[in-house]
């Protein structure tokens, strides 16, 4: 019998093993990149409905060799799919960098303490702590909510984890986690004026990274990075701002009245519905994004999110000129 | 009853002096409580908070009372019962993503700490995770009884820090809200206090402003 292996996800791109460097809180390759300054991308997975790995990886496909890391998502808009614990224990041992996402909707403090452990053992880096959104928008509404934690009381709970070294019942982990620990926010619906506050919150209960809800409209997010300047929280948590290609206006409209929490202004769905080709038009509207979002100050990466328009994630990072820039740097650095 | 409800949060302020005053006085009967029993008086003051706050609040009796904190507006009336601000989910017009018909708990709970003396900086404190099994029991006791053994211990060792991790995960928390991270002994059962490791790792990484500095030099 061949002996056990402990599986052992490296980073192809960089071959660095797994423990922390010096000075972080991870071995993630998310948060290297981020620390050297990089302009950082990571992307949302979609995950099947199949008992497959071979659909996993498929849907990593057009993702691995365009971001850092892969979201994957713990049941997004309530919707039942494959587990975001299963797809991570499949791609980090394929060397994929990946998000774990926790929803605090479906799962108690038992059991999130418990997987959180599990998933740092399987070289999990990162954790996106989400409150999730309510079961009534799902396809199964008539599921028990369980919100035993909110967002925050989650992150401080991990924090508490990695950095004291305990669960929350005050029991000690004999090896703690090494997570980078992720935040959600949302900076274009209400209340507008105090979205950047609720951030300072959430950086003071544990988070080290950020990731937006979709940003279309540019000038909203613009005031909002300006408050988040004023209260110098780009300094102390790193900003992910997210984007996504639309469809169609029809698109569109669907997200803004069915999925809670996405504001699309009307003059870019006027935009999609005078173009000829509207999907062409919604990934230059995404490119166009990405680049003006690139030039706010504060803001340390983009988070792609193309459901179902997985395959155009590469076209849409090459374009926006993200990578040759980071090769430019990273060829300055070495020279 | 959801009129009431928005009553009390447009005169959060008032509310705030008020509940101030009456922790004073609960904090103040500590001694008297303590004679008759905390479990003796538990059923009819959890009784009488029950009526009260339900009526005022639409209180849900968690019993661990953050209403100073959270702009006079009870977060459990939030259907994703959260403690520490809006979801991500608010619909236009600051509704509630769940419950459209209902303002969002947490627009009015700002609201509300905007008008009040210490709201604001309260609002911003994160909050424990609640503790489930404290369900239906008087916070107003637990408040008593919190603040008074607080004072004891001060009294007696003030190098003292927290005892559970709860309380020193959410230290700022339990300094406003004590009820919120009980550390006193509860009267009918008792948590066994457990020491805490000192913390095992200082990280000196760097930061999102360090990392750019570096990266234009």
């Amino acid at each position: 019998m061949a002996p056990l292996q402990t599986p052992e996800p490296y980073d192809p791109a960089y071959d660095v093993p797994l423990a922390p460097p010096e000075g972080h809180r991870s071995a993630s390759k998310l948060e290297r990149v981020l620390r050297r300054g990089w302009f950082a991308v990571t992307a949302e997975l979609n995950p099947p409905d199949s008992a497959d790995p071979r659909d996993v990886l498929k849907a990593a496909e057009p993702l691995k060799d365009v971001c850092d890391a892969v979201n994957a998502t713990d049941a997004s808009g309530a919707n039942c799919h494959m587990s975001s614990m299963g797809i991570c224990s499949l791609l980090s041992h394929v060397g994929i960098g990946v998000v774990l996402q926790i929803s605090c909707r479906d799962r108690n403090r038992i059991a999130i303490q418990g997987d959180v452990l599990g998933a740092a053992a399987m070289g999990v880096g990162n954790i996106l702590c989400l409150t999730g959104d309510g079961v009534g928008v799902g396809d199964q509404p008539g599921a028990k909510p369980v919100f035993d934690f909110d967002c925050m009381s989650l992150l401080r709970t991990l924090k508490t984890m990695r950095d004291d070294g305990t669960f929350l019942s005050g029991r000690k982990l004999t090896t703690p986690p090494k997570i980078f620990l992720g935040a959600a926010a949302n900076p274009c619906i209400p209340p507008i004026e105090w979205r950047a506050d609720r951030l300072e919150k959430k950086i003071r209960a544990g988070a080290d990274f950020i990731q937006t809800n979709y940003i279309y409209d540019v000038e909203i997010f613009r005031r909002y990075m300006q408050r988040v300047r004023d209260m110098g929280l780009h300094e102390k948590a790193f900003i992910l701002a997210g984007v996504g290609p639309v469809a169609s206006a029809k698109t569109a409209r669907w997200m803004r009245s069915n999925v809670p929490g996405i504001h699309i202004p009307d003059a870019v769905i006027e935009r999609l519905e005078k173009a000829e080709k509207p999907g062409e038009e919604g990934k230059k509207l995404c490119i166009e994004l990405i680049q003006q979002i690139r030039e706010i100050e504060g803001v340390a990466g983009v988070h792609v999110m193309a459901y179902r328009r997985e395959h155009l994630v590469g076209e849409i990072i090459e374009d926006s000129g993200i990578l040759s820039e980071r090769m430019a740097a990273k060829e300055g650095a070495d020279g | 009853m959801y009129a009431v409800r928005r009553f009390a949060v447009r005169h959060s302020r008032f509310f705030e002096g008020f509940y101030r005053a009456f922790e004073r006085v609960m904090i103040g009967l500590d001694p008297l409580f303590s004679g008759l029993g905390y479990e003796r008086i538990e059923r009819p003051v959890a009784f009488a908070e029950r009526h009260v706050k339900g009526l005022l609040f639409d209180c849900k009796m968690c019993g661990q009372c953050v209403l100073s904190s959270t702009g006079m507006s009870c977060p459990m009336n939030c259907p994703k019962n959260l403690r520490n601000g809006p979801c991500g989910g608010v619909r236009p017009g600051g509704m509630c993503e769940v419950k459209p018909w209902m303002r969002c708990v947490w627009v009015e709970g700002w609201d509300g700490a905007t008008r009040m003396r210490q709201g604001a900086e309260r609002i911003r404190v994160v909050q424990p995770p609640v503790d489930r099994s404290l369900e239906g029991s008087s916070s107003w006791l637990r408040v008593a009884r919190e603040k008074a053994a607080e004072r004891r211990a001060a009294r007696q060792d003030r190098e003292d820090p927290g005892k559970l991790v709860i309380a020193r995960a959410f230290r700022r928390a339990r300094l406003f809200e004590p009820a919120a991270a009980p550390l006193a002994a509860e009267p009918a059962t008792a948590l066994a206090d457990q020491a805490v490791s000192e913390r095992t790792s200082v990280y000196k990484a760097n930061t999102p402003a360090e990392a750019v500095s570096k990266e234009t030099k």
